[in-house]
């Protein structure tokens, strides 16, 4: 990628690429040549995936519905409407109306900043502890350190998730969704803190990597151009899984009432209309089943969305769809990623 | 060095519960308001029905340290050492507030359920997800493979708990095919007979069902395994050997595919414990799951304490006993090999 940097002009490296012109590249090049690669190829790819673009398109609903939903559509109040309105009846309430006469769509949508910023906050913590235990204890191979990780990793891995969340909210109480989404992401990263480790010392033992070296790159490009490639395609896919798991958890935990109803939540629409036995009661049923088909549509779209990415990381697919690029370098950058 | 890899899980295993004990210990600690002063407002007006009792402090103490092990009036690090070596050597967790009895009591009664529904389940989740993937990968691009990988895209991205309410409304209350909730019909007298057995299966039935989804994700990891291996080259010598396809299915590509999925499946175990709190909630299943939601809705935070070790110990247990089998499994694990 950055092999025309305009300050190592005579490096090691361009000795053996035949394609290297020996002057600088204009900065307007090297933009367009960066913003193909980095948005314009992978754009392309994923548009020829259909998980991808209809992932994309539902994450972008939600989206929407969290920025300009909340501010379009009123937040609602008890006595909005009728009690119990029936769905697909009035447009006022397309959704429908529970027992105390809020619409059930407008809930819907007000309840989605809290969980982006729920799901936000959730992919930061877990991604990121992650990131930096796979990567420091791969380093670090044999020493100390990585014993030490790795057996706090393990030791992570075996406690319940869920009962120990559980016990957390049930202590502190959190009403903050930053804070719900932190607890939940405390026991998510050690499953991908291992697939990064496993990662790092596989690619070390690489022979590109080993000609990097002798070629005398420094540990920090080698990190930069070998390694993150490569880890990027499992943290995006990661963060998406994360998500999903965040909303699963954080439902769950609305659902059972074990978080403080202080917010609109998915979960605490599916709590009240379950107490209020909405299972027996046909007339209720809309209250329960909306907020089940939200859930699934945004973790349906997560999903889709991590395998839709799945593809556009696969780099030999990527190689045939970068055109500004030579066919010549795009080969190349296919080589060095693959495996 | 088979039994130098057990010896460090094992010590692992041991790490695990320390870790757990600690934790529980700190978050007494850690409780909002002074240490143990939130268990004291529990006490508190747990016993203010009873009244007359003047507010005394020395007693008041002597009661959290029955309830909780935790002696409020000592130095952290005895509080530490008694609170650690009563869980540990004695297998005292306190006493529940709410139901004044001893939590290893309530929860021990309970275990074999919640043990009982979570094991089936992740037999069945992954024992079909195994199958499932293998088919998929055998029939590689084939039109079963293109619609069970929809489903199971579909079935990824429904929670656990949302299939066990639609199982309930579908299963129990429209068809009144399985029991609504409970773990055993109060009709049926208990003891080693078909009845009772019946009833215990079919009040288990839907929970185990709605827990198996959590295996299911393991199918798409299993097919790309297989499809890896179904490559390989040794698979070709196998077929050119002429072997049965039978054992070529099982012991060559099976066996290999499979191998790949132990750490999902670890942590796959971890998973299906968990997923008992709500799941028995859902489905009025009393196991621990349900004792520990019980305890946090009375706020018997000793229940819940307990609770939160048992579950961590079983898990434990599970995860150990998994490893003793997978080193029969893998011969690498014996040979010493760092499963990376």
């Amino acid at each position: 990628m950055s092999n025309r940097d305009p300050n190592d002009t005579v490096d090691l490296e361009e000795l053996f690429n035949s394609s290297t012109e020996h002057e600088p590249t204009p900065m307007s090049e090297r933009v367009k040549r960066t913003l193909d690669l980095t948005v314009v190829a992978p754009a392309r790819v994923a548009l020829t995936d259909w998980r991808a673009v209809v992932g994309t398109l539902i994450l972008f609903g939600f989206f929407l519905a969290g920025t300009a939903g909340v501010v379009l559509v009123d937040r609602p109040t008890s006595g909005d409407a009728p009690i119990l309105a029936q769905p697909f009846q009035n447009p006022n309430y397309i959704l429908g109306t529970d027992t105390f006469g809020q619409p059930i769509g407008a809930q819907l949508i007000h309840a989605t900043p809290a969980m982006f910023k729920m799901i936000f906050a959730g992919a930061v913590i877990s991604i990121g502890v992650a990131a930096l235990v796979g990567l420091l204890s791969g380093f670090m191979r044999g020493t100390v350190v990585d014993t030490v990780l790795m057996s706090v990793t393990d030791v992570v891995i075996t406690i319940p998730g869920l009962p120990l969340v559980i016990v957390l909210m049930a202590i502190f109480a959190p009403e903050n969704p930053y804070i719900v989404g932190v607890l939940l992401g405390l026991d998510n990263w050690p499953g991908l803190a291992r697939t990064v480790r496993s990662q790092v010392l596989s690619i070390r033992e690489e022979s590109y990597v080993e000609a990097s070296r002798i070629m005398g790159l420094s540990t920090g490009t080698i990190l930069r151009r070998d390694l993150l490639g490569q880890l990027m395609p499992y943290i995006t896919i990661n963060s998406a899984l994360a998500s999903r798991r965040i909303i699963f958890e954080s439902v769950g935990l609305y659902f059972l009432g074990i978080l403080p109803f202080t917010t609109f939540n998915w979960g605490v629409l599916m709590n009240l209309a379950y107490k209020g036995g909405a299972l027996n009661r046909p007339q209720m049923l809309h209250w329960l089943i909306f907020p089940m088909v939200t859930i699934f549509l945004m973790s349906f779209g997560l999903v889709l969305f991590s395998q839709g990415m799945d593809s556009v990381f696969n780099v030999r697919l990527r190689a045939r769809h970068a055109s500004t690029t030579t066919d010549d370098k795009a080969a190349d950058q296919g080589d060095s990623a693959e495996i | 060095m088979a039994t130098n890899y057990l010896a460090k899980r094992f010590g692992q295993a041991i790490l695990t519960l320390v870790a757990t004990v600690t934790l529980s210990f700190v978050l007494y600690h850690a409780m909002p308001g002074s240490p143990t002063e939130s268990l004291k407002n529990v006490i508190l007006s747990q016993q203010a029905g009873t009244g007359g009792s003047t507010v005394n402090l020395e007693r008041l103490n002597r009661l959290v340290a029955l309830y909780t092990n935790v002696q409020p009036d000592q130095p952290l690090y005895i509080q530490f050492y008694q609170y650690f070596s009563s869980i540990i050597f004695e297998q005292d967790l306190g006493t529940s507030i709410y139901e004044n009895k001893p939590v290893t009591a309530l929860i021990f009664e309970r275990v074999p359920w919640s043990m009982f529904i979570s094991v089936y389940a992740m037999v069945v989740g992954y024992s079909l997800s195994i199958v499932i993937g293998a088919v998929m990968a055998f029939k590689e691009k084939s039109r079963f493979d293109s619609v069970s990988s929809v489903v199971l895209i579909g079935l990824n991205s429904v929670p656990y708990y949302i299939v066990g309410i639609l199982l309930i409304y579908f299963f129990a209350i429209q068809m009144s095919w399985f029991p609504y909730g409970g773990r055993v019909s109060s009709s049926v007298t208990a003891g080693f007979n078909v009845p009772f057995m019946r009833s215990i299966v079919m009040h288990a039935a839907l929970p185990i069902l709605s827990m198996s989804m959590l295996g299911l994700g393991g199918a798409l990891t299993m097919r790309g395994n297989s499809v890896r291996v179904l490559g390989e080259d040794y698979l070709r010598v196998a077929k050119l050997r002429g072997l049965r396809g039978s054992r070529i299915a099982t012991q060559y590509v099976g066996r290999n595919a499979i191998l790949p999925m132990y750490t999902q499946f670890m942590i796959g175990i971890a998973g299906v414990f968990s997923s008992a709190v709500i799941v028995e909630q859902i489905f009025s299943y009393p196991g621990v799951g349900l004792l520990m939601y019980n305890a946090i809705q009375t706020q018997d935070y000793p229940l819940l304490m307990g609770s939160l070790i048992i579950f961590t110990t079983v898990t434990v247990v599970a995860i150990f006993i998994a490893d003793l089998t997978y080193g029969f499994v893998d011969p690498r694990i014996s040979a010493g090999a760092d499963n990376e």
